[in-house]
Parts: C-alpha cells; structure tokens; sequence
C-alpha cells in the first residue's frame, strides 16, 4: 500500500486497504474499463485473492456461496454497465435469502455520468430495488468510510447485499482513509436484544404448549453457530419436534431425534401436518414464505404463534402472529433458554407424549417412499446413494441449482451441522450451484463440495467450470439429467393438461465431452447398479468433475402441497393417480406460482 | 337528497370516493438523510411492494443536519399499514417514522394555487367562493384569478370543485404537510 507524501493515497488503493482492514480475504470479480484502477492495486498486493469468474452473475453466486459456508460477507468486484447489470440476479437472490455480500462496481467518471457514455448505466437506479442499501461515491474522501459503511449495514441486522459504486475518477484521485472504528451509521442500529416480556409470555406458552412444533429457518444460520447450538439446546430442554425451512436445514441435525424433516410444497408430511395440526408454533428466523403457509386462510389454524426475527417488517406480514419478538435468534435463544431453566424446564410431558404418538402414526406414511427400479435410476434414488457417499466421506457442503433436483438433494440428504447447505430458496435461482459451490470450495480446499444439479440448470452457469480448473477447484457437479425441465414439466402435468411447451431440453451437449473440454473429468452413469461405484470415482478424483447421472425422465416430486392448498391436502407418490391430479389444483391455486 | 359524489352541487367536504371495505387512510410523517436517491427509495419501495400512495411532499426541513421531512399519505388495511411503516424503517437513510393519525393528534395542511377564467358574473362568483373559503388573489388579470388556499385536503377539494363549472383552468398542490399536535416533536 503506496501512501503519497501528504498522508493520502488514490481511491483505487483505499479500496484494497478498506477491505484489508474488514478482514477480506477473497474477492470474486471480472475486470473492466471502470475498475481497472482497482485491478492495478489488486496486482500489487498478496493479501487478498482474486477470483476470476466467467461472468459476473458467476461471481455473485460464487460469493454467495463463500458468504454462506463461511458466516463471513462475499465480496465482488465488477465493472460498470454490462458488469453491473449481469450482478443484478445474484444481488436479488442474497436480498432474498439475507446473505452478506459487498459488490463494489466501477463507473464512468462523475464529469461522465448522465451522458450515457461507454459503459454507463445507472447502477445505483439498477440495483436500489435488489439492495440493502447502495451508495454511489462521488468524492474520494468519503469512499474508504463508505466502503466500511457498507460492510457494516451488510453483515449486521438481517445481512443482504449492498453495492457501492465507484466512478473512475473517484479511484484515480487522492483521498484521506477513514479507518473501520471512525465509520458508523447513525440512522442504522438493528435491534438484536428481544424484549423479556414478550419472551417470558413466549415461555409460558411453552410452559402450556400440548402440541408444540418450532419451525425454524435461515435466520438461526444467519445468526451463527452459537445460534444453532442454543436452539439445539432448546429443542433438548422441551422434547418439542422441530422442523425447518429449505433455508434452515442444519440449524437442527438430521440426525436429531426430534427432527420431522423439512416442511413445506415439498417437506415432510410430519412436517406440513404438525405445522397444520398444532397448538403453539414457535417460529425462529424463518418468514412464512407461501411456500412454507400453502392456503393462508387455512395455515395451522389452531395455533398460538411465536415469531423470533431480527427484521420487524418480517412480523405480520403474511401471519398475524401472538408473539412477536425482534431481535438476533442468538440473543433471544440465550434469553428464552435462561427463562425456561429458570422456572423448572417444565413442559407438559404427558401432552407431549401424546403429540408425538400422533406424529409417529404420520411419519409412518414413509412420505418420501418412491417406487424404485433395477433398470432405470429414479432420482430419488441417485440422491439417497449420493447422500449415503457425502455420509460416508464426512465433511461435505452441498450446493444446488434449482427445480427438482433441488427439492430432492433436500429431502434426501442429511445436514447436521450449519452452513453446510446452499442453495437458492427465494429467488429460485437456476445457475446459481455450480458458482455456489466455487465460492464454497475457495473458503474450504480440502472439503468436498458437490453441486446437485439439473442438466438444464446447470448449462446456465456452466461456464464456471473454467474457473473451477483455473484454481484447482475439485467441485462435483452430479447432474440429474432427466432431459427434462423437471419442475416445470411435472407443473405441466398437473395443472396444464399435459402439454409440455418447451419443457424438453433437446440438443444437450454430451457432459462428458464438455467436463473433458473444459479440463475436468466426465462421468456417466446409465445403470442403477453401477451408481455406487460411479459416485465413488467421482469423489475420489482430485479435480472438476460433472457426473452426467442419466435417470428416468418423467418422475415427479412428492410430496406436494399444490399451490393454493392447505397444509393437510399434501399429494404422496401414492396418490398419484390421473383424477386425483386432474384434480389436484384448482383453478384459483392455477395462478399462483 | 340523493346527491352523488364529487357532484359540485354537494358543499361537503366528502367528495372523495370512499376507501375500499377494510381499508384506512393515514397520514405518516418520515424524517429520512437528505442524500442522493432517498426519495426514489421511498417512492420505490410503495411502487416496488404495490402500496397506495395517496400524497407525498418532500422538503428538507435541517439544512445543518442535512435531513429531509416526507409526509406520505398512504391507503391500505392496517396490515399493510403497519408493513409500510416496517419496511418505511429499516430503510438506512430513514431516521424515524410516525403515524400522525394514530399516535397522536394532528395538524394536516395542503395548499393549491388554483387559476379560473372568466367573466362577468361567473368571475363575480368565483371571487365570492375565494372569500367563502378565505382564499387570496395572488395573481389577477381581465380575465383571470389566481387563488391561493391553504387548508386540509378536502376543503381543496372542495374548493376546486366549485371552481369548476366557473371556468377553472389549473390546478397546482403541494400534498399534504403534517405535524402533530402538543410540545412533542419527532
């Protein structure tokens, strides 16, 4: 780090020292005309690793997936108009899914700007929607102190993108470093206690509960491992079952006992209909999402309800709550834990007892049962043998792209601890696994990072695959390839009259070929009885690979809450026969997505 | 009498079409940084999220402190109300948010410069509703006035209503200012 004479150095060098001094270690980026100050300072340094990605949406999930693994913001570098533009997806899914992530954007000079120059677009205007918060710099003194500004509003409260966005000038010229303890916002102070009061009527509710279920969700990971261990601690103390969101999974070990799997369209029956059927449901870090609530009007009905969230605009948005209490989950954890052991640790054991008798009589549905097969791979059974690999092996993370490979990697594979599990739940982003899984791989080398993929999915982001090789990134991509949009197709199926309009994925590359053309390795596999040895070769390899997993092209995933439906109108793979789904959704849930 | 709404024969000040079944109008007073894009953040978020505004004015009120008032007048149901409010405050830039129909009492003031053109007795009348209203001349010519008039929403609409079938030719705002009633400030 070069200081002129006078104490002051260029806007391109504070840059660098600002994200030196917030502990930064990695960057993922794509070079540019606007940014190339910045660059040339990169060159200069060996404190922070550069990751050069294949296209900027790349190094937005590639962050997301380092911010998620590691509890740490994501930070991106990309370059004006065109740089900024293709960021946008990737700062909507971590607005959604309340990820950390900082994305520093080059601009045209500030004499520049409004003259719709080379380069230029408005990406302050662009991204205002799909941040937390941006900033456009206009003045090189007050870049460093925003910079940290921006560290702070994304890490804290409820995390999520922010974007700063840097015109050339601004990095050429001098300024004076703020340091990070000289910056901070005065409007901006999120809450993180929860108040005792309500948090002593939330226990005695407990106290009371017959039919409790904690629902919990990607708040409690975001809150840190403290967060999932205390809610660990909770779940021991009460005997209550818990089940999480697609977000959550791992907060609460698979392995637990009072685990029912996750909940929603295509959770657990024991899930959706404990959720449904109970009396207190203690919601924490999690947003009733309508992909979690089916029907509102219908959504458990008889259910006092606790809501733990650091966001207040959370609170009463789609569910009236009884209980609503703002603040951090690990916060509240640590109180509500204090105040139970404190009174006794009572609950009603005899009530609770009873309560998981009924469940045991819904887990005995066996909801994820599929009809397998000796000459074909049905999905369902490709993940569960790849699940059973990522056990054997130990200290894995999974990544996902979006549809039903997704659901499937969900409900198949088992996560006992946080932070091992990413993928894209609120926005749905397809894409985003494979650069997931090259953010994940660079905060952890020795760990095994596998991508759950669909063929289609996967051919939206393949281009990371350059970058996976450039930096020696073993990530496995284990393509489902049913040739088929799967998600959109069963859809078709069940609600528009079996017309499969462009549903069918024709002309696909052969994966093999391509993982070879890319500098990695291909497998295929086409036989069940070849899986397990197929899977093993794959994690055994030390480099890239894309495992094209051939599987049977017209299964669907149950279960299935259809859209506009109540919790305990779940479709099984038993149910599935043509009047049923023919009558499955009607035309009211038929609108909604 | 059956007399409809928005009719000029109606003299109340109830012209406005009534707010949909379960629905409230409330008037919230927003102290936000005064810096680059913070109205488009406040504008965006009611379009983005698909709130009802029914008025906004802006001005910065502390020229040291470099903070600006947004008074929005929004329609929806209290939970939407509450939402806005919510969302209103997790903004970075907001400093502060009340809602001056519920948490306190409240002063609420338009004002709207309204121009007619007219003769004879239909500009006699007009200057007669402008005295009825305690509304000022700030412009005049032969065959024109400028009316100033400050008041609450309705009288302005009521105001304007009039004026119409007596050769109204424009109308100009503000929306609505607010600011509670008592010692308190934000």
């Amino acid at each position: 780090m070069v200081d002129n004479k006078n104490g002051t150095m260029t806007g391109a060098a504070m840059v660098i020292k600002a994200l030196t001094d917030q502990g930064v270690d990695t960057v993922f980026g794509y070079p540019g005309g606007a940014v190339l100050p910045i660059y040339d300072e990169l060159f200069k340094q060996n404190q922070i690793r550069h990751v050069l990605v294949r296209h900027e949406q790349g190094a937005t999930h590639a962050a997301e997936g380092y911010a998620r693994s590691t509890g740490k913001p994501g930070v991106v570098l990309v370059t004006s108009g065109p740089g900024a533009t293709n960021a946008v997806t990737g700062m909507q899914d971590a607005l959604m899914d309340s990820i950390p992530m900082v994305v520093l954007t080059g601009q045209v000079p500030t004499f520049m700007i409004g003259n719709d120059a080379f380069q230029e677009a408005d990406t302050v205007g662009i991204t205002r929607p799909c941040t937390k918060h941006n900033w456009l710099v206009k003045d090189t003194d007050a870049l460093s102190k925003t910079i940290h500004e921006a560290f702070y509003v994304a890490t804290t409260g409820r995390p999520g993108p922010v974007l700063i966005d840097i015109p050339k000038d601004v990095q050429f010229a001098d300024g004076v470093y703020t340091s990070p303890r000289n910056a901070k916002i005065k409007t901006y102070e999120p809450r993180v206690k929860g108040d005792l009061t309500q948090i002593q009527q939330a226990v005695e509710l407990i106290r009371e509960a017959k039919q409790p279920v904690f629902y919990t969700g990607g708040g409690v990971i975001n809150s840190g491992p403290q967060a999932s261990q205390l809610l660990r601690e909770l779940v021991a103390a009460t005997g209550f079952p818990i089940t999480s969101t697609l977000m959550g999974l791992g907060a609460y070990p698979a392995s637990g006992e009072s685990w029912l799997g996750m909940l929603g369209m295509h959770g657990s029956y024991e899930a959706n209909l404990a959720m449904h059927d109970c009396d207190l449901m203690i919601c924490i870090g999690a947003r009733f999402d309508d992909r979690i609530t089916g029907r509102l009007d219908a959504f458990s009905p008889n259910s006092k309800k606790i809501h733990i969230d650091i966001d207040p605009s959370s609170i009463n948005k789609n569910i009236r709550v009884d209980v609503p209490i703002v603040g951090d989950v690990g916060h509240v954890l640590e109180d509500m834990l204090r105040i139970f052991r404190s009174g006794g640790a009572k609950t009603d054991a005899a009530a609770i007892a009873d309560w998981w008798k009924v469940i045991e009589t819904w887990r005995a549905v066996d909801c994820f049962s599929y009809k397998n097969s000796d000459e074909v791979i049905k999905p369902q059974y490709a993940v569960q043998r790849l699940a059973d690999a990522l056990v054997k092996h130990g200290d894995y993370y999974v990544t996902t792209e979006v549809g039903q490979h997704q659901m499937w990697a969900a409900q198949y594979i088992p996560f006992e601890a946080p932070n091992r599990w990413m993928t894209s739940g609120g926005l749905g982003t397809m894409g985003y696994g494979l650069p997931a899984a090259v953010g994940v791989q660079m905060a952890h080398p020795k760990s095994l990072v596998v991508d759950v993929a669909g063929e289609a999915s996967f051919l939206m982001n393949m281009q990371e695959m350059s970058t996976a090789v450039q930096y020696r990134l073993p990530v496995k991509v284990f393509i489902l390839n049913n040739e088929r949009l799967g998600m959109v197709r069963q859809w078709q199926e069940l609600l528009h009259g079996e017309r499969y309009s462009s549903s069918y994925s024709e002309a696909l590359p052969d994966f093999v070929k391509l993982a070879e053309a890319f500098g990695g390795k291909g497998i295929q596999c086409s036989q069940p009885g070849d899986l397990d040895e197929a899977i093993a070769e794959m994690i055994a390899y030390d480099g890239p690979v894309i495992f094209d997993c051939l599987v049977e092209k017209h299964e669907n995933c149950f279960p299935m809450i259809p859209s506009g439906k109540a919790h305990n109108e779940m479709l099984l793979s038993s149910d599935v026969d043509p009047e049923k789904i023919a009558n499955a959704i009607k035309s009211d849930g038929a609108v909604m997505v | 009498m059956d007399l409809k709404r928005g009719s000029s024969s109606q003299s109340a000040y109830n012209l406005r079409s009534a707010l949909p079944e379960g629905e409230e109008r409330r008037t919230l007073s927003v102290l936000v940084d005064n810096e680059s894009g913070v109205l488009a953040r406040v504008i965006g978020l009611f379009s983005g999220r698909g709130y009802n505004i029914e008025s906004l004015t802006v001005a910065e009120t502390d020229h040291t402190g470099h903070l600006s008032r947004i008074t929005v007048v929004a329609t929806g149901t209290p939970m939407v109300i509450e939402q806005i409010k919510a969302q209103l405050e997790r903004m970075v830039p907001v400093h502060r948010v009340r809602d001056l129909t519920v948490e306190s009492p409240s002063v609420q003031r338009e004002l709207a410069l309204v121009k007619v053109a007219n003769t004879g007795e239909q500009r006699v009348e007009s200057l007669r509703l402008k005295d009825a209203f305690r509304a000022q001349v700030v412009d005049a010519s032969l065959k024109s006035f400028v009316f100033e008039l400050t008041g609450d929403p309705e009288k302005i609409d009521a105001f304007v209503d009039l004026l119409r079938p007596l050769g109204l030719v424009d109308v100009s705002r503000t929306g609505v200012a607010a600011i509670s009633r008592g010692p308190d400030g934000m």
